[in-house]
């Protein structure tokens, strides 16, 4: 089945099955990942990753959104295969066919979206899903087991409290107590302080601390700079599917080493950037405060203007708030503030309002909101046009000429589909990416506001991007550029506003910036940097 | 071995149709195991039930008036399911399509003695406001409070099925009986045996102007969902509600005009049943034709033009139930087809991928690597 000479060449030694052999007398590795490669439809989530857990450490695993660390964990914790590599698990060889052989192996996961019962007790919910007690529950002995268990690491629990009435943070401790009553020795944790206050945080790692003590291992996902120095004994960086600093020990780490690591800085093409003369402000956010889905904080107070003809960058890290920004000038969500685009007020009006005022958007789902993904290439080319002459014959839609329309974008911006009649899921992410650009931009906005336009590109799609952006900016529209890629953003934007925790936490033009501090400021790291 | 599913990333414009009649094949040959199973003999049963159908020309003609209603209570399915708005209410406002027309005459709302060219579409519109306004309910309900419209359809239809029984039990009751006495002859629906005295062959005929007002329908729904803005929106908003909204449409508004249509039709459908066949409103004036209804819409892919397909068969069985004994095998038939088309969009969607060996992990050949970072 493997023809082994179409095989890359690995880049370790796989004849030494002695760990021992390269470390000298090195402490034992709990965990040993070599060469993990993972592929998924159009992205390489994992190029050939390394990674090494120590036992008793706390190793961090640091990177930006799509780096691949969650990947690279899920391979870990049994949920996904990887297409190539290996694992050993103290020692020896391992290849799980699902959570339950990892965690038969002694390494657990805690997600971080839990998955918990919530009618039922703190123990029940731990019992779930365990060959053990057989067939009855002694509830009184488990209760105690469970209890036992908490307090050996610190974790303040009722064993028969429901989940329900549990706050975020003890709903993690069951969680984590689940791996542990399990027997989880390697604990992967993703993003566990995303969802905790900051006195819950610091609960966390003294328990965490008491389980490194005891010779367990943890594997902490994070993209918070501080927490990684203050916790992580050691700290793994990743960056497009590959690990650009490997075991790295924190103690003589900086914030800014960490942040260059991570955000990295790779050569993009280089871009036709002419000078375009400055035009009157035609986004202006002024005081924006508003909630998320899950009813948090996700805009404190967000002030920003976008002037014709300049491109302002929105650089921050996944869950800063900046996920939402577009929705709130483009009328898909409330908030309260004002926001004007060429001085009318749009805060709270309808998509069809803000839409009339000229505000062309690039969201962030080009799957399923950018696009109907059943419906054909004409279809979507028309979805902001329909309403209007030509396309529109009073309450018909003229099927010719919105034909001629999208055959003309087609050609215009080169959008590889086999007829304007094709449905658009079959189209790659690029050539998708290009007809909702095509569409957007032929509304000829005053402003535009685009958010992760060049996400999962191959690298021709995401120039063929860049160019369009630009050329919109010359012609003298503002764009608002939201993208977690910084390396885009300093390609493309004139003014840069780094975001964190739901504020602009600095704001500098693109000339002046630097990006070690732009990576300092998007991980909460500014303290000392000010 | 391992079976799997994987989403089909072409489909050809052939494999739909030919799934749909894939699975009505198979559902015919596992009815036929079953008419097998309990003793009968499969091959004549269907023999028998084309015979009874589509045999001769009076017998097409029953097929039709039983396939009349379906188009319309179909397309008013079709016309909902576009939008992923699930109407099973077809029935109940059908049955209030019936009432709101039988109202007409029966209150009495006009002077008696209105000749039919003003009657029938009075009688029309009453029939359509009233299954809209049935329509409506549902759609105001999960439009404003987020109210799951399977439910709220639901149960709308017993409250229909009720309040037909307690007109004709009671107020409009003739003689006590379950019916109410006949509609005037204006208000009938013309039949082709009517015209008997012009063309003889139509002597017996008993297909009626209901026929007419499904195929203008089916043709205006088509030009409303495929020609028009308003059905470009549906589209959008069944394919992808979160594009819909991005595009600037009002998602409640639509729906709530959508219900009113998909009940006005249906309601249509009942007006067209009374006035057609029965010529009065009485106890179980429909067989379940906007349960059927649902079928049809389904095995038409919502595709206004299909649907008069598929009502057809569904009349030809329907009519086929006098016929064939036990009489419940064509709901049996009707039954197995939904579930086959239903298993067939699965593989309209997926493809079907079966392994052969373990699942052990696959090294990457090295030519079909993509570097990202290359260039």
């Amino acid at each position: 089945m493997t023809d082994s000479l179409d095989a890359p060449p690995p880049e370790w030694a796989p004849s030494s099955d002695d760990a021992a052999a390269t470390g000298g007398v090195a402490p034992p590795l709990a965990v040993e990942a070599r060469g993990i490669v993972k592929r998924f439809p159009g992205v390489l989530a994992n190029d050939l990753v390394d990674f090494d857990l120590r036992r008793g450490e706390v190793h961090a695993l640091l990177g930006e959104n799509g780096a691949g660390k969650s990947t690279l964990m899920n391979i870990l914790a049994g949920l996904y295969r990887p297409d190539a590599g290996e694992i050993r698990v103290d020692g020896m060889a391992v290849a799980f066919g699902s959570p339950r052989d990892a965690i038969a192996a002694g390494l657990g996961m805690v997600h971080q979206h839990f998955t918990l019962v919530p009618s039922q007790t703190v123990t029940e919910n731990i019992l779930l899903g365990l060959d053990r007690p057989r067939f009855l529950l002694r509830e009184r002995r488990s209760e105690a087991e469970v209890a036992d268990l908490a307090e050996r690491f610190g974790m303040r629990i009722d064993p028969r409290a429901r989940i329900w009435q549990l706050s975020v943070g003890e709903q993690q401790r069951v969680e984590i107590l689940k791996m542990l009553y399990r027997g989880a020795r390697i604990l992967i944790m993703d993003e566990p302080t995303a969802v905790l206050a900051p006195q819950e945080a610091d609960d966390l790692f003294a328990t965490l601390r008491t389980m490194t003590a005891e010779g367990r291992s943890v594997v902490f996902i994070s993209h918070k700079l501080g927490e990684v120095l203050a916790i992580a004994d050691r700290v793994t960086v990743m960056r497009r599917g590959k690990v650009t600093a490997a075991g790295l020990p924190t103690a003589g780490a900086t914030k800014a080493d960490l942040a260059r690591l991570m955000v990295g800085r790779s050569v993009l093409e280089s871009l036709d950037r002419s000078d375009v003369e400055l035009g009157p402000v035609v986004l202006d956010v002024q005081g924006v405060s508003a909630s998320n889905d899950r009813e948090l904080p996700a805009l404190r107070s967000v002030s920003l203007q976008v002037r014709a003809g300049e491109i302002v960058g929105i650089a921050a890290v996944d869950g800063n708030g900046q996920g939402e920004l577009d929705e709130f000038i483009t009328g898909l969500r409330p908030c309260t503030g004002e926001i004007l685009v060429a001085g009318e007020p749009v805060a709270n009006r309808s998509a069809a309002t803000v839409l009339r005022q000229g505000v062309a958007h690039v969201p962030e789902d080009r799957t399923s909101v950018g696009s109907a993904p059943n419906l054909s290439l004409t279809d979507n080319l028309i979805m902001k046009r329909y309403r209007e002459a030509p396309v529109a014959r009073g309450w018909l839609v003229d099927d010719a000429s919105a034909r001629t329309l999208a055959d003309g974008l087609r050609e215009t911006y080169r959008i590889a589909a086999p007829t304007v009649d094709t449905e658009v899921r079959l189209l790659s992410g690029g050539n998708l990416q290009r007809a909702i650009l095509a569409r957007e931009i032929e509304t000829r906005p005053g402003l535009l506001v685009a958010v992760q336009p060049t996400r999962g590109l191959d690298v021709g799609a995401i120039e063929s991007v860049h160019r369009l952006l630009l050329e919109m900016r010359s012609t003298g529209a503002a764009i608002l550029l939201i993208s977690e890629e910084l390396d885009e953003i300093l390609a493309l934007a004139d003014r840069v506003d780094v975001m964190y925790e739901g504020r602009i936490v600095g704001s500098m033009p693109v000339a002046e910036a630097e990006i070690g501090r732009i990576g300092l400021l998007m991980t909460g790291g500014d303290e000392e940097a000010a | 071995m391992n079976v799997r599913l994987e989403p089909r990333t072409a489909t050809p414009r052939w494999l739909s149709p030919a799934i749909t009649f894939g699975a009505v094949v198979v559902a015919l040959v596992i009815s036929g195991a079953i008419i097998a199973i309990v003793g009968g003999d499969p091959i004549r049963s269907y023999l028998h039930i084309l015979d009874a159908s589509f045999g001769s020309v009076g017998v097409l003609s029953d097929t039709l008036v039983k396939a009349t209603p379906l188009i319309l209570t179909g397309l008013a399915c079709a016309l909902a399911f576009r939008m992923r708005l699930w109407n099973i209410g077809a029935e109940g406002q059908f049955l209030l399509g019936a009432w709101g027309a039988s109202a007409v005459v029966l209150f009495p709302l006009v002077p008696a003695g209105l000749p039919g060219i003003v009657l029938i579409p009075l009688m029309m519109l009453a029939g359509m406001a009233a299954g809209g306004l049935w329509g409506l309910i549902p759609g105001v309900l999960r439009a404003r409070l987020g109210v799951n419209e399977i439910i709220a359809t639901l149960m709308l239809n017993y409250i229909a099925l009720f309040w037909i029984q307690f007109w004709v039990f009671g107020p409009w009751s003739q003689g006590g009986f379950q019916q109410t006495k006949p509609f005037p002859e204006a208000a009938w629906l013309p039949r082709l045996t009517d015209l008997a005295d012009v063309v003889p062959a139509f002597g017996g005929l008993t297909v009626h102007l209901g026929l007419l007002f499904g195929l203008v329908a089916a043709g205006l729904l088509w030009l409303f969902l495929e020609r028009s803005r308003f059905g470009y929106e549906i589209r959008l908003i069944g394919d992808s509600p979160r594009a819909a909204r991005y595009a600037g449409i009002d998602i409640g508004r639509r729906l709530v005009v959508v219900f009113a249509i998909s009940g006005a039709l249906a309601g249509l459908a009942g007006m067209s049943e009374v006035n057609g066949t029965v010529h009065r409103l009485q106890d179980h004036i429909s067989p379940g034709y906007g349960f059927t209804a649902v079928i049809v819409a389904y095995l038409a892919k919502f595709r206004p033009g299909r649907v008069i397909v598929a009502a057809i068969l569904f009349g030809a069985l329907i009519l086929a139930g006098r016929e064939i004994q036990p009489s419940g095998v064509p709901s049996m038939i009707q039954g197995i087809i939904l579930f086959t088309l239903i298993v067939g969009d699965v593989l309209v969607r997926y493809r079907v991928r079966i392994d052969r060996g373990g699942g052990a992990p696959v090294a990457p050949s090295a030519a079909a690597t993509p570097t990202p970072e290359a260039g």
